[in-house]
């Protein structure tokens, strides 16, 4: 089964544990003068697989508050960087996580280019530089167990589970609670679906989520051209060579000899 | 050493200096971009792909695609009138896709793994198909030119071989050039939602691939006016005029479907918004699409021949267009998405100066020493300095 995660986001408080057990279990650097994991200025960066980031919201009552978007690879359904990849270095697993094998990648930055979400970073710093993002720390998603950000959180904003599970949990919580939860939930639909699912009392966009993204699978566009292209192929080839021959004996019967130089480099 | 019986020539004028100049200044930035990674480059996060794959790579493949077109109306078409500009072409053809492929590893982040795709397939990859196109495609390409090359240095038999596989290398290299100028395009169609909708379409690879097709014989056009001035050939009218032609036909498809495919998806609101999108965007169609096949359009029309000077005008604007096209989709449609600026680094300028000079100065040296321009007096050609005045 696919496994998922659902993020409430009105039960994070901004602690930032999460970021720190992503550090710790990924061995990632900190850095948070130039690259915060924290806060406004937060962003993912190469050493920062997950952050929390601060959005100064209006609450329903109508009052200033703070809302805090835990923001990580989301793990699509049907991925666009894992469709990009000309050595099948970024892989949907089985089990859901998106995971990327750098002995694989030769570092052309398609998948940055095709990520509906921005989300894969590059080491710019390094001689050989990796692709780098969050892993949903899949050695531990097969040993049974959920990522490292999602163990430590003190106040369970995050949920793993089977991810069509989720969804129902999701839609039954938002039927619950009409008065919290905007009718919307993030992941559900987007780019053909993600992994990692959002609850929010907040329009999206406020969040800084990027919500102008298609409802579809991306790769499905592109493999409409690509699936067509061995029948183009033979197909293509056939009439030139048909083309050619006509030519060639036309030419031929006009010289009155048969041509058999090839061209001019003869 | 001797080639075609002759000594090798290669005539220094101040000309060539400067492109040597470019090219040691290209080897020392290769050499530290090679340790060093890619530090040196202004790209970031929001910007992954800049100036070299621009130039480089999408705009090179473009304008190599001289070599599969003018090779395809000569052999396949049989229209025997352009033989002066196949060998020229396939000349630059194969140079630029040797370019491109060496503009490409300069650009890939763990370049020492340059051959991975060939033993692990990404099957549902654009790119994949790209790069494998590329690679096949450049090798028939070397063995299309390998004839010259052979016969120069007196290697008759094996010219001869190369020469038999003529026809299949042909229509092989047609193939394939199908599908990776096309495929520079596709790679774009999963940017949906990134790229601006102006540039973004399901006809992104018939759009590649059409204008790749016209733009083919206008870039072998200017190749052929600057080489016929540098080296004093004659002007091949009836050639010239059939790839003028050519072009003229094909870029009004293109403009065709470019346009109506703006009109069906509703998108000429948003080309007239004059914002700096819709600008670029117009100044890409008039460029590169309404002023040539005005000027060819109204000439055909009153029936009268275009004039030499009209036909290379013609091709500058095409070639114009397409590198408009080109880096309107790579930079301006992707601008919004990336949310940040980018200008390439002094590094990045200079490697892309070198990586044109070096293929400058091999050019200059085929043809001055092998048979590629095929009345061409070897000892009576003067460089292009004395050309330049």
């Amino acid at each position: 089964m696919s496994k998922g995660v659902l993020v409430d986001m009105t039960k994070c408080f901004g602690c930032g544990a999460c970021t720190v057990a992503c550090k710790l279990w990924n061995e990632k650097k900190y850095d948070e003068v130039n690259k915060p994991t924290l806060g406004e200025a937060a962003q993912l960066v190469d050493i920062n697989w997950t952050v929390v980031s601060k959005h100064d919201v209006t609450d329903q009552g109508g009052h200033a508050a703070w809302r805090f978007a835990k923001k990580q690879c989301l793990h699509c359904v049907d991925p666009a960087c894992a469709s990009s990849c000309l050595v099948g270095a970024l892989r949907k697993t089985p089990e859901g996580p998106v995971v990327y094998h750098p002995d694989l990648c030769v570092g052309c930055r398609y998948c940055m280019v095709a990520c509906p979400f921005n989300i894969p970073k590059y080491e710019w710093d390094k001689s050989f530089p990796k692709v780098s993002k969050c892993q949903m720390c899949f050695t531990r998603v097969v040993a049974g167990e959920q990522p490292a950000c999602i163990a430590v959180c003190p106040n369970q904003v995050m949920q793993f589970g089977d991810r069509d599970q989720l969804v129902k949990t999701a839609h039954q919580r938002i039927a619950a609670n009409k008065g919290l939860y905007i009718d919307h939930l993030f992941g559900e639909t987007e780019v053909g679906g993600t992994a990692w699912l959002y609850l929010s009392d907040q329009p999206f966009d406020k969040l800084g989520f990027k919500t102008a993204v298609p409802q579809e699978s991306l790769p499905a566009y592109t493999w409409q051209i690509l699936s067509k292209l061995p029948a183009i192929l033979l197909g293509w080839t056939a009439i030139l060579s048909g083309i050619y021959f006509i030519n060639k004996r036309r030419n031929a019967a006009a010289e009155g000899k048969l041509d058999r130089t090839g061209g001019p480099q003869a | 050493m001797t080639i075609n019986g002759t000594r090798i020539t290669f005539r220094m004028t101040p000309f060539r200096l400067v492109l040597i100049g470019f090219s040691l200044i290209f080897v020392g930035i290769v050499a530290y971009r090679l340790v060093n990674g890619l530090q040196m480059t202004n790209l970031t996060d929001a910007w992954p792909w800049g100036l070299w794959i621009y130039v480089d790579v999408k705009l090179g493949v473009a304008l190599a695609a001289g070599g599969f077109t003018t090779a395809g109306i000569y052999y396949v078409l049989g229209v025997k009138k352009v033989k002066s500009v196949v060998k020229p072409a396939i000349l630059t053809a194969w140079l630029g896709y040797c370019l491109v492929g060496f503009g490409l590893l300069m650009d890939l982040g763990r370049w020492y793994g340059w051959w991975h795709p060939i033993f692990s397939w990404g099957e549902h990859s654009v790119m994949f198909e790209l790069y494998m196109c590329v690679l096949l495609y450049t090798i028939v390409l070397t063995c299309e030119f390998a004839p010259v090359l052979f016969k120069g240095l007196g290697l008759r038999k094996v010219s001869s071989f190369f020469t038999r596989l003529t026809a299949p290398l042909v229509i092989g290299g047609i193939a394939l050039s199908t599908m990776h100028q096309s495929s520079l395009g596709s790679m774009y169609v999963l940017t949906l939602g990134k790229l601006n909708e102006l540039w973004w379409t399901m006809l992104l690879p018939i759009l590649y691939y059409s204008s790749a097709v016209a733009v083919g014989p206008a870039m072998v056009t200017c190749e052929t006016a600057l080489a016929g001035r540098f080296f004093r050939h004659d002007w091949d009218a009836p050639a010239m005029t059939y790839l003028a032609k050519w072009s003229g036909y094909v870029m009004t498809f293109y403009t065709v479907l470019r346009v109506g495919d703006l009109a069906v998806r509703g998108q000429l609101t948003a080309l007239f918004a004059l914002d700096t999108v819709s600008l670029m965007c117009l100044l890409e169609l008039v460029i590169g699409c309404l002023l040539p096949l005005w000027f060819f359009w109204s000439y055909k029309l009153l029936g009268r021949e275009m004039t030499q000077t009209m036909i290379v005008r013609n091709a500058v604007l095409m070639v114009l267009g397409v590198a408009l096209n080109r880096g309107n989709v790579v930079f301006t449609g992707m601008a919004k998405a990336a949310g940040a600026s980018y200008f390439p680094s002094v590094a990045e300028l200079f490697l892309t100066f070198g990586l044109i000079s070096v293929g400058i100065l091999i050019y200059l040296f085929i043809v001055e020493n092998f048979d590629v321009f095929p009345a061409h007096d070897q000892q009576a050609a003067p460089g292009p300095a004395q050309a330049h005045g």
